[in-house]
């Protein structure tokens, strides 16, 4: 059931170059269970910025009553977030839309991830470890300062980075990883910039996959009709990126 | 006990408080979050003859207490909205306003006939003033003869009292105001959103899709109030008021300037429940003012 709260600031950590790991606490997090949703913040107290941010869950710790957002900053929004302390509290819409599917995880799943996408795949990795599913981590960044949990994915199975620039791991995309790596998964699960997720569903087209979409959106629960995309299912078929999604099959998407 | 009633041409609301069409959808999504018979009354998202997709993305983008839209009045058709839509909204003791668009007057007319025989929608909009798509909308809404004939081919089919939506994107708010009253409007609401545009600074692209979008939220509440009021002092046709209500002294403002019933657009977004917790707060903030109903308010910045 989706909740408004507002949540006790439990940290708040650069983690990489304007990268953010902010943890809150509250009753809300009772609400959460699927890995791959979203909550809706206000960033102000006022009407400026005017609108709620989405951003993903990273990881749930229901003993603790609460959870974990990582998000990067850089606009207007997401600046004032970044200087919240433990002594503000934060305004949560949530849980929001439809995460990633575990139970169609087979044995073994790549999880692949770019940039800020990387972390709802966490908690993601997290529930299909608990499961018995062996996971493979792809991870994509700009450059070595903006990798942000290497070793915590380590921690839960094959970890690989690429990096755009090179400074750190393979050069290249998450897809020049790919290209070397056995065919022999069940399912994968993908969360980036969208010509990432595009590259990853042409690249296994034969493969159950799991895509988790972006969209710029006002309401964040389905009644603005602001983060639509047309379907592959017919001419004037189309989902809400917030409330159908974020997570869709592979080749159901327009883009 | 504090008076929220109001009494207006096919509507008879519990409190003066309602959800603006295009910001609530159907319901459906805000069912999820409190009980919809709370409401005064409900304007859903404009209805047209077909189903619409709408613009392309980006159709939002965020500006100076604002927001600029161009969704492009995407909605399933008229056909889906009564057999689907309406019915569900049956549950909820809640008269619905319907909000009306076309691209041609025969459009309106067929949406009117058949949408106004729904035994929850109480009153219409006419949509004479969405800025965001090429043919129909505002350029009914400019031209106060269009304006007037419409009103009055909508009049002649619709079993329900008709409202029509004033547009800001115009010199003399007034003139179309006197225009759809000579038609036979039984109400006004006011207003739709300004045109606008937003453009990224890296690129000079404008961000939303549409190139222009409307814009709405607290920063368009000044010009909002100054029309209600400027309408208010040429005709005594109800006024349902809207363009940036957000907190409770928003209704306050735009009920002193002439507005019988207000609606909320844009804080929905913001604040999902801030139409519940304007109807819980209205109370107690005219007992402060010294009033005890909301038609005791209204209007009483003409009187001073």
């Amino acid at each position: 059931m989706i909740k408004q709260e507002k949540m006790a600031i439990v940290s708040q950590i650069e983690i990489a170059k304007n990268i953010f790991e902010l943890t809150v606490a509250g009753s809300l997090v009772q609400e959460m269970n699927e890995p791959g949703q979203f909550v809706h913040v206000r960033v102000a107290d006022s009407f400026e910025p005017l609108l709620r941010r989405p951003i993903s869950v990273a990881k749930i710790d229901k003993e603790a009553s609460s959870f974990t957002m990582i998000y990067r900053s850089e606009g207007r929004g997401t600046s004032l977030l970044s200087q919240k302390t433990e002594r503000d509290t934060l305004d949560v819409l949530g849980p929001l839309g439809n995460g990633f599917p575990i139970e169609e995880a087979g044995k073994k799943a790549y999880l692949i991830g770019g940039g800020i996408g990387v972390p709802p795949l966490y908690e993601l990795a997290l529930q299909l470890n608990a499961r018995g599913v062996e996971t493979v981590h792809i991870l994509g960044f700009e450059s070595s300062e903006a990798v942000f949990y290497e070793e915590k994915f380590r921690m839960l199975g094959d970890t690989h980075i690429a990096t755009v620039d090179g400074s750190h791991g393979t050069e290249g995309f998450v897809t020049h990883i790919l290209n070397g790596l056995p065919n022999d998964f069940d399912a994968y699960y993908s969360c980036g910039p969208t010509p990432m997720l595009e590259a990853v569903q042409w690249a296994y087209p034969e493969k159950k996959g799991f895509l988790s979409y972006e969209q710029r959106m006002g309401c964040g629960i389905g009644a603005c009709f602001a983060c639509v995309c047309r379907t592959t299912r017919s001419e004037t078929d189309y989902i809400k990126v917030c409330s159908d999604g974020p997570v869709f099959p592979a080749g159901v998407v327009i883009s | 006990m504090t008076d929220l009633s109001v009494q207006l041409p096919g509507l008879d609301l519990k409190n003066p408080i309602m959800p603006a069409s295009g910001c609530f959808g159907f319901g459906k999504e805000y069912a999820q979050l409190y009980d919809l018979s709370k409401l005064g009354s409900i304007m859903i998202k404009a209805t047209t003859a077909e189903m619409r997709l709408g613009n392309p993305t980006p159709r939002v983008a965020e500006t100076s207490s604002g927001m600029l839209n161009a969704i492009g009045l995407q909605n399933p058709g008229l056909v889906k909205v009564v057999d689907e839509q309406l019915p569900w909204l049956e549950q909820f003791d809640v008269p619905i306003i319907a909000n009306v668009a076309g691209s041609l007057a025969e459009d309106y007319v067929e949406v009117a006939r058949t949408i106004s025989k729904a035994p929850n929608v109480h009153a219409l909009e006419l949509n004479i003033s969405c800025p965001n798509v090429k043919q129909g909308g505002i350029t009914f809404g400019t031209d106060p003869n269009v304006a007037k004939e419409l009103t009055r081919m909508v009049k002649d089919v619709s079993d329900v009292p008709v409202y029509v939506k004033l547009s800001p994107n115009v010199t003399d708010v007034v003139q179309l105001a006197k225009a759809v009253e000579e038609g036979g409007a039984d109400g006004i609401t006011m207003i739709n959103t300004l045109l606008g545009m937003r453009l990224d600074p890296k690129t000079g692209r404008p961000v939303i899709a549409n190139i222009t979008g409307g814009l709405s939220g607290p920063a368009i509440k000044p010009v909002a109030l100054r029309m209600v009021y400027e309408v208010r002092r040429h005709t005594d046709l109800p006024i349902i008021g809207m363009g940036g209500i957000a907190e409770v002294d928003d209704v306050i403002d735009f009920l002193s300037a002439g507005a019988n019933a207000v609606a909320v657009g844009t804080a929905n977004f913001v604040n999902p429940f801030v139409c519940p917790e304007l109807i819980d707060k209205l109370p107690e903030r005219l007992h402060e003012l010294g009033y005890e109903s909301v038609q005791e308010l209204t209007g009483r910045s003409h009187r001073l």
